[in-house]
């Protein structure tokens, strides 16, 4: 997996916890709740949906790796290459 | 160590006689009238979502065409079963991820106060949020969610790492009313009263309560529920042998017929907006109806069999409340259920207390919607209130055979009657652990 490709799975993810949310400029590197109406309940929501869909387990002192869509990417896509592998 | 008990017997010995509240047979005394004139709480504005309505205008349109409106429902682990099912566009009012992380309770409540409140025609804008009370009946919370939970986690081999982190907010108890507050903005009390199926009357008179103490200013005050989406409760009254089961799901609900066999659960909710008479007068507000009189009592007697001795105290303490004689009550909507006891023991309870009542006619709304638990009561009364406006008694539908143990002398079955003119109206609502409750209604007379 690549890390576009990982942001675009953070991305549906989002897109399915805040539906009413435009998704379509957001900034890789500007805080996810710096551009979108997100609260802490929507980031457990993106942990549960990684967990669930993903198998991906993100320890809660690492929750700060999901602060952007560039740090999800890097946080991420060795997780997801790892499960995969 | 001097208790409350006796400060209040003293503070009551040292009143004059004149201004004791209530007497032993009910009456109000002459100061009490000129007290309660003064904090005479009206109906301003109505908000509903019924199986066969969601606005009150569709709702009487429905019950006075006899239009049912039940349907049958894939339920988890059960099959099919009838329900009554709500139709109201949930994204009027909320956004899609609102909807997500709220309860369909939550969900009906918001759609019932909005639609309150535009009915009322305040200036909701310049509206003091702080002096604005919530007050939902509610049956049940939390079973719901609970349910969905453990059906999720039971995908992933019951591990509740999987557990969501909604579910607390989804389930306390103050969960409808709260999604209120929350999206309405109302920053006074919010809560919901749990009365089983006498709750949505028990949220109108806690609203009616508090308005009387000065607590709010408003009062957004009814019932909800969102029952059909909980196995549990289907199962536990099949459990019970009260669940309801017919070919035509619309011919299920059938209170009072012979063949009846149980009880239709619907979703629904019901809301009013309750004012202080000169409150709603200041500001020119339409006065639907007043709240002149109600009961809560408890049988203390059986879990789920219904006493008709209570029901009847609780009826007649309602109608001495009100200062009104049984003969001046115009409707008696019945709270029955469609089971083979409950539906007898309050038609005992009427006979008594309506027994020389020839202008006391009597009906029934689960024929239509079935049982809309939280949300009956305050539903059901709803239903009849433009009864003031076109004189028109709806009528009980689906009685093919009369029960000879239901026989009530005014009854009104299949058809509607027009009466010369509806002024009062009586709503039962009961409910299990024995709670039953009466509220009257009268329209407005200055």
């Amino acid at each position: 997996m690549t890390k576009d490709e990982c942001k675009q799975i953070v991305l549906d993810i989002i897109a399915e916890i805040a539906p009413d949310e435009d998704l379509s400029d957001v900034k890789a590197d500007v805080g996810l709740r710096d551009q979108l109406d997100l609260d802490s309940m929507d980031l457990l929501d993106i942990v549960m949906e990684l967990r669930k869909k993903y198998g991906i387990d993100v320890p809660e002192d690492e929750y700060p790796q999901l602060a952007s869509l560039q740090s999800c990417a890097e946080y991420l896509t060795p997780l997801f290459n790892s499960v995969k592998a | 160590m001097i208790g409350i008990g006796t400060v209040l017997a003293v503070a009551l010995k040292t009143l004059p006689s004149h201004f004791s509240r209530i007497d032993r047979m009910g009456q109000a005394s002459p100061l009490m009238r000129v007290h309660m004139h003064n904090s005479r709480i009206v109906i301003t504005g109505i908000g509903l979502t019924a199986p066969n309505g969601d606005n009150l205008a569709e709702f009487r349109k429905n019950l006075l065409d006899g239009v049912a409106r039940i349907q049958n429902l894939e339920m988890r682990y059960i099959g099919e079963v009838h329900a009554g099912v709500c139709h109201y566009d949930p994204l009027k009012y909320q956004g899609r991820k609102e909807l997500r992380v709220g309860t369909r309770a939550g969900s009906i409540s918001i759609y019932c106060v909005h639609e309150a409140l535009a009915d009322c025609g305040i200036d909701w804008e310049s509206t003091d949020k702080s002096r604005v009370g919530i007050y939902l009946g509610t049956t049940e919370h939390g079973n719901v969610e609970t349910e969905n939970e453990v059906y999720n986690i039971s995908q992933f081999d019951y591990d509740v790492k999987y557990w969501t982190h909604h579910h607390n907010p989804r389930t306390v108890a103050n969960n409808p009313a709260g999604e209120v507050s929350i999206n309405l903005g109302i920053t006074g009390p919010h809560y919901t009263i749990g009365a089983a199926c006498a709750a949505g009357n028990a949220g109108i008179i806690q609203g009616l309560q508090m308005l009387r103490l000065g607590e709010v200013d408003l009062a957004v005050a009814g019932g909800v529920s969102e029952s059909i989406h909980t196995f549990g409760i289907f199962a536990g009254f099949k459990s019970q042998g009260a669940l309801a089961v017919h070919e035509d799901p619309n011919q299920a609900s059938r209170p009072f017929d012979k063949a009846r066999n149980g009880i239709v659960v619907s979703e629904g909710g019901c809301v009013f907006i309750l004012e202080r008479l000169q409150d709603a007068q200041s500001r020119g507000a339409r006065i639907i109806g007043e709240v002149v009189g109600y009961s809560l009592n408890s049988d203390a007697k059986d879990a789920v069999l219904p006493d008709a001795q209570r029901q009847a105290e609780c009826i007649s303490a309602s109608i001495a409340r009100a200062g009104l004689n049984p003969r001046d009550i115009d409707i008696v909507n019945t709270h029955a259920t469609a089971t083979a006891q409950g539906d007898i023991q309050e038609c005992l309870a009427i006979n008594k207390v309506f027994a020389d009542c020839p202008d006391t006619f009597i009906n029934n709304t689960k024929s239509y919607i079935g049982h809309a638990m939280g949300a009956a009561g305050a539903l059901e009364l709803a239903g009849n209130i433009p009864a003031f406006e076109d004189g028109i008694v709806h009528p009980t539908i689906n009685i093919d055979e009369l029960d000879e143990e239901c026989e009530m002398a005014n009854l009104v079955i299949n058809k509607s009657l027009r009466r010369p003119e509806v002024n009062t109206i009586l709503n039962n609502s009961f409910g299990m652990l024995g709670i039953n409750s009466s509220l009257i209604v009268t329209k407005f007379s200055k």
